[in-house]
């Protein structure tokens, strides 16, 4: 009987029409162009290059770059090279995205919540400070805080907060640390109460779930913080002192400075990406379903408990993915320093370095390359923080 | 996408193959204008007026060229380019000759693949002050906070400078030199640095021009020229003897009112630079009458110098060292038989 | 036993406290010591600068006149840095809005004008017929009668080279060029990125998370100077184009996440539908899933417009004289030095006024195209 059943006639179609092979032909003809494409823009540069004597390679990293810039983070001066001057700009950059980030976030939760406030006039001033400041372009917002921030009064005359703290024209001026020898014990003595204190969280945590005992982590944790350190530092003989800035010549010499490009540029960053934020938030808040916080009132919580154990948890869940593209939009954003000499990235190595030496594709091709890492690096960082408090399905 | 590649590529393979080894004056020529670089606007080299006209001694340069090789100054492309955008602009072809006040060095002589057509103006880096500052000289400026403009020599020359006399500075860098200006007025830099040229021309656009001096010390040579690429002579010598006519029409007495009727003069080196005689036109493969038109529209160097920078515009400069050789100052153009 | 029938009394009044005004007050200004805190810290924030901004602004401010002096003299006394001086803006306005357009030209851009409004109208009022072929015209016909009329060179019209476009109306062609060319390319690379095959999938993803993660300044600064280079010798092309070709090559990466959020959210039963129906790929997606794609997406390529729009004013740093730039160059001229806040403000509050009546509109379409369950 098997043997006798005949194969149904093949449905195959012929080979052109064959989804499948021709889904192979379309990838090779794709990969072909692509190559392709890449190889004749490859060639033309060398080609045009050559013709046009463009040194090329990144020989030009090693030397001397001769100019000075405004702010580093680490020592620089005119006699560093050209390398050294992207990792100048590279810091500058990082600098004033993290400190970006931290400032946009918090500003944006605090308007965020309070756009839900029940106090009509929060409520209001929040919404407005959204619908205003979301609407006007970055770089606008740029150039108008920094003709704000050089109208300060001049060095000489700068507002003295105590006689530690002065704010011109010039910058924001801060007794900085000064750190002697012996510190590095207190360095690791610092080290060693984090890592006390991740153990002891984590300790407290299964103590919890096991016995459903509650351990005052949070105390604890801040005693060990200040005392571990702090004892150390007293025991090697107080390794720290003080510069405080003084006003000598033209300027404030000593201490820390916060110039007032990165002033300025921190306030944009902080008010134009915040507005996004607090949509975010906004939003992330509105999507708890309202019979969370109902049961949450029912059960008898607080409601500084039921937002931070019933709301914000689920609230972020929504808030985290928009909020990684607001950090990474901040991060390029950034980029528009150049607008009012504040020495990121572009505005150093793509600027000036690439002024001086005129190798234009080597250093377009590395400033977009740190752009692209830095990209990389909080989202990769984020979408960790992201599947840590994802909703476990149990 | 892969269409819009395909038809990218195809459209550029065409275009490609026509115009693949013309020189910059066929490219010239056969567009009916000239590209030329010039600044996002500074007074008296080149700026737009109000009417979005281009004036200025750089612009003239622009405009000689352009009456050398298409015999009407008028037909010029005016590309306004930042200090950091012009080296690449020139490189990548976007623009036939970069006359925008480019320091002549031997590294863009040599690295950059450039060339430096001469000199039309011979200038020196200067220091602006606040007078309330009481600084006489630029030794004093120990600490001080400099407003200066990105992408050019003079932040290489500053650098020296402070280090040479054993001196600190903070470098505050702009894009533009309107932002520099902006910075110094509202106080953020105690000193502007930039070619003395600038300084007179900057000190102006500040509110009250008398509160600010420029200091006594020049601190480096600024020999200020139009630049085109290598590789290319035929276009390097247009440009080069496009600026030495301008030179020579003032040695010889040649002015825009005169030089219909000095086309008759018996003097042969005239001449030669009308064209009148001889085949300099015609071996630097331009028409005879080049330098007529030149003179004739765009007048000789010494009346373009007084039309943008000097006594009767509002920069009032000195001709100074921009004098002819003649008169005790060094332009100076080799002679043109 | 006396019988008493049952008689509901009016209700009393609410206490005083829980009507009206105070009502109001006591439960949206003081309904807790904290929030009573709140409320007097944004009253004295607001008492703080509101009366100083509308001085500035509104009260104090010199409306009329041509010459620097109308602003710093009131009658015949010299008067400084109290009022906005809104006479710079007047002078420059023509400046502001056309650019060096030539003015006896001016009349081709206000047609343009007109004609978007007109298309712009018929698309967003209810009751209009024929609204497909009205949104084709607008993405395709439109464009190209812009460009003729606005650069020239055809039917005897007198060529406007591009350097002469400025101002508002660059800023405007700018992002609508943008997006209109990001549209389909951002389509494409969207249907590349969820397709069957590895190759284009993963050239999609390369491409779009590229663009994604350079910064648009570094992108424009490429194609303003770099381009030439990567091309043959001799290629050559507008300023303008370059930085169009920039922005379409960054703002596709963008229109493309938009446009697979759409994707998304069809339902599977329509792809499943479309094959068991028998269709080809390309029917399936032109017939079915794109038409209901992109609709939902309209709001989502709104904001994208938003955002593009914002970020024109970025041409700036490579010499185009968008708005932004053209206000710079009227603060430098020499008589009229030390007004350039009043050019921040007054291009902030142009582009304020584009940004917020579009993100409203993409905000109603959001509520009006959201048809599902909500609160």
């Amino acid at each position: 009987m098997a043997e006798t059943r005949k194969a149904p006639p093949s449905t195959r179609p012929p080979w052109h029409r064959d989804p499948i092979i021709r889904g192979y032909i379309y990838q090779v003809l794709l990969i072909l162009l692509v190559i392709g494409f890449g190889y004749f823009i490859f060639n033309n540069t060398l080609h045009n290059m050559e013709k046009r004597n463009i040194k090329t390679g990144f020989s030009f990293l090693n030397s001397e770059a001769g100019f000075g810039i405004l702010f580093s983070l680490i020592e620089y001066n005119a006699s560093f090279s050209y390398g050294r001057t992207f990792v100048v700009g590279l810091l500058n950059t990082i600098l004033v995205s993290t400190l970006g980030i931290v400032f946009a976030t918090t500003l944006g939760f605090v308007m965020g919540v309070s756009r839900l406030s029940t106090n009509w006039i929060v409520a209001k001033v929040a919404k407005y400070y959204v619908e205003i400041f979301r609407n006007i372009p970055l770089l606008i917002q740029i150039m108008f805080w920094y003709s704000v921030v050089v109208k300060l009064p001049s060095a000489r005359n700068s507002i003295a907060i105590g006689d530690w703290f002065f704010l011109s024209n010039r910058g924001f001026y801060t007794p900085a640390p000064v750190f002697e020898e012996g510190f590095g014990a207190v360095t690791g003595a610092m080290v060693a109460a984090v890592i006390v204190v991740v153990f002891l969280a984590r300790w407290a945590r299964k103590k919890q779930e096991l016995t459903g005992e509650q351990f005052p982590v949070f105390r604890v944790s801040l005693a060990i913080l200040i005392f571990l350190p702090g004892i150390v530092f007293l025991v090697s003989g107080s390794p720290l002192s003080w510069s405080i800035p003084a006003l000598k010549g033209f300027n404030f010499k000593g201490g820390a400075s916060f110039i007032p490009e990165l002033m300025a540029l921190l306030i944009a960053l902080t008010v134009y990406t915040g507005t996004f934020i607090a949509e975010t938030v906004r939003a992330g808040i509105q999507a708890v379903d309202h019979g969370q916080s109902e049961a949450a009132h029912a059960l008898g919580l607080r409601q500084s408990f039921t937002i931070r154990l019933i709301i914000m948890p689920q609230a972020l869940r929504v808030i985290i993915p928009p909020l990684t593209s607001q950090y990474l939009n901040l991060t390029k954003n950034s980029s528009l320093a150049t607008a009012i000499g504040y020495p990121d990235l572009v505005a150093v190595f793509a600027g000036t370095t690439l002024n001086q030496t005129g190798q234009a594709v080597e250093i377009i091709a590395m400033t977009m390359a740190v752009y692209l890492s830095l990209s990389l690096t909080i989202s990769v960082f984020m979408n960790w923080y992201n599947k840590k408090i994802a909703l476990v399905e149990r | 996408m892969k269409f819009i590649k395909l038809l990218l590529a195809a459209a550029f393979t065409v275009s490609a193959s026509a115009g693949a080894f013309a020189g910059t004056l066929e490219d010239v020529k056969g567009n009916g204008e000239l590209k030329c670089g010039v600044s996002t606007g500074l007074p008296g080299f080149s700026a737009p007026d109000k009417d979005g006209t281009w004036k200025g001694l750089d612009v003239d340069v622009c405009r000689a060229v352009a009456a050398a090789v298409l015999g009407d100054a008028g037909k010029v492309k005016f590309v306004p380019l930042t200090a950091k955008e012009r080296f690449t602009a020139l490189q990548s072809g976007e623009i036939d000759v970069l006359s925008r006040n480019t320091t002549w060095t031997v590294t863009r002589d040599s690295s950059l693949g450039l060339n430096f057509a001469g000199v039309n103006y011979y200038d020196g880096q200067g220091f602006l002050v606040k007078k309330n500052l009481g600084v006489k000289s630029a030794l004093e400026l120990d600490g001080a906070s400099v407003c200066i403009q990105a992408g050019t020599t003079t932040e290489l020359n500053l650098a020296d400078y402070f280090r040479g006399n054993k001196m600190q500075f903070k470098a505050i860098t702009y894009d533009t030199s309107d932002q520099t200006v902006k910075g110094f007025e509202a106080g953020r830099c105690d000193v502007l640095t930039s070619d003395q040229s600038q300084l007179y021309a900057l000190r102006i656009q500040l509110k009250d021009p008398n509160s600010a001096a420029v200091l006594p010390e020049v601190i480096s040579k600024e020999p200020l020229g139009p630049v085109v690429r290598q590789g290319d002579d035929v276009w390097f010598n247009i440009v080069k003897w496009s600026m030495f006519a301008l030179v020579i029409a003032e040695e010889k007495g040649l002015t825009s009112k005169n030089v219909d009727s000095m086309k008759k003069s018996s003097d042969p080196g005239i001449q030669r630079v009308l064209g009148t005689s001889g085949e300099v036109g015609k071996n630097l493969m331009l028409s005879s009458d080049w330098a007529y038109n030149i003179i004739k529209q765009v007048g000789n160097y010494g009346e373009a110098f007084e039309r943008n920078v000097g006594m009767s515009s509002a920069l009032k400069i000195a001709r100074g060292l921009n004098q002819l050789w003649t008169k005790g100052g060094i332009q100076y153009a080799p002679p043109m038989r | 036993m006396s019988t008493s029938e049952f008689q509901s009394q009016p209700d009393r009044p609410p206490p005083n406290f829980q009507t009206g005004w105070v009502k109001w007050f006591r439960d949206n200004l003081f309904s807790s010591p904290f929030n009573t805190f709140l409320t007097i810290v944004a009253v004295y924030l607001l008492y703080l600068t509101l009366p100083w901004i509308l001085q500035w602004a509104i009260f104090e401010a010199d409306w009329v006149g041509t010459t620097r002096e109308a602003c710093e003299t009131t009658d015949g006394q010299p008067r400084y840095g109290i009022g906005a001086c809104w006479v710079f803006i007047s002078v420059r306005f023509n400046q502001i809005i056309y650019g060096f357009y030539p003015p006896e030209l001016q009349w081709r851009p206000n047609i343009i004008a007109i004609l978007l409004i007109v298309l712009l109208t018929g698309l967003l009022l209810k009751g209009v017929k024929h609204k497909q072929w009205i949104g084709a015209f607008t993405l395709i016909g439109f464009p190209i009668i812009a460009g003729i009329l606005i650069h020239g060179g055809l039917f005897g019209l007198e060529v406007v080279d591009t350097d002469q476009w400025g101002g508002l109306m660059l800023t405007l062609i700018l992002s609508w060029v943008g997006i209109i060319a990001s549209l389909p390319i951002g389509t494409a690379l969207a249907l590349g990125r969820r397709s069957q095959m590895p190759i284009v999938r993963t050239c999609s993803i390369v491409y779009i998370e590229f663009w994604r993660g350079v910064p648009l300044i570094t992108v424009l600064f490429m194609a303003s100077v770099m381009l030439p280079l990567f091309l043959p010798e001799g290629t050559e092309f507008d300023k303008l184009i370059r930085c169009f070709i920039g922005i379409v090559l960054f703002q596709s990466a963008y229109m493309a996440e938009v446009v697979r959020g759409g994707l998304q959210a069809i339902p599977k039963g329509q792809y499943e539908a479309a094959d068991a129906l028998g269709l080809s790929y390309w029917e399936k997606m032109n017939l079915i899933v794109l038409p209901q794609a992109l609709k939902i997406v309209i709001p989502g390529i709104v904001n994208t417009f938003i955002a593009l729009f914002k970020d024109t004013t970025l041409v700036y740093i490579v010499g185009l004289i968008e708005m932004l730039h053209i206000l710079q160059i009227a603060g430098r001229d020499s008589e009229w030095i030390g007004f350039d806040t009043e050019g921040y403000v007054f291009a902030a509050l142009l582009f304020w006024i584009f940004c917020y009546s579009m993100s409203h509109y993409s905000q109603s379409l959001e509520k009006k195209l959201h048809t599902g369950h909500k609160r």
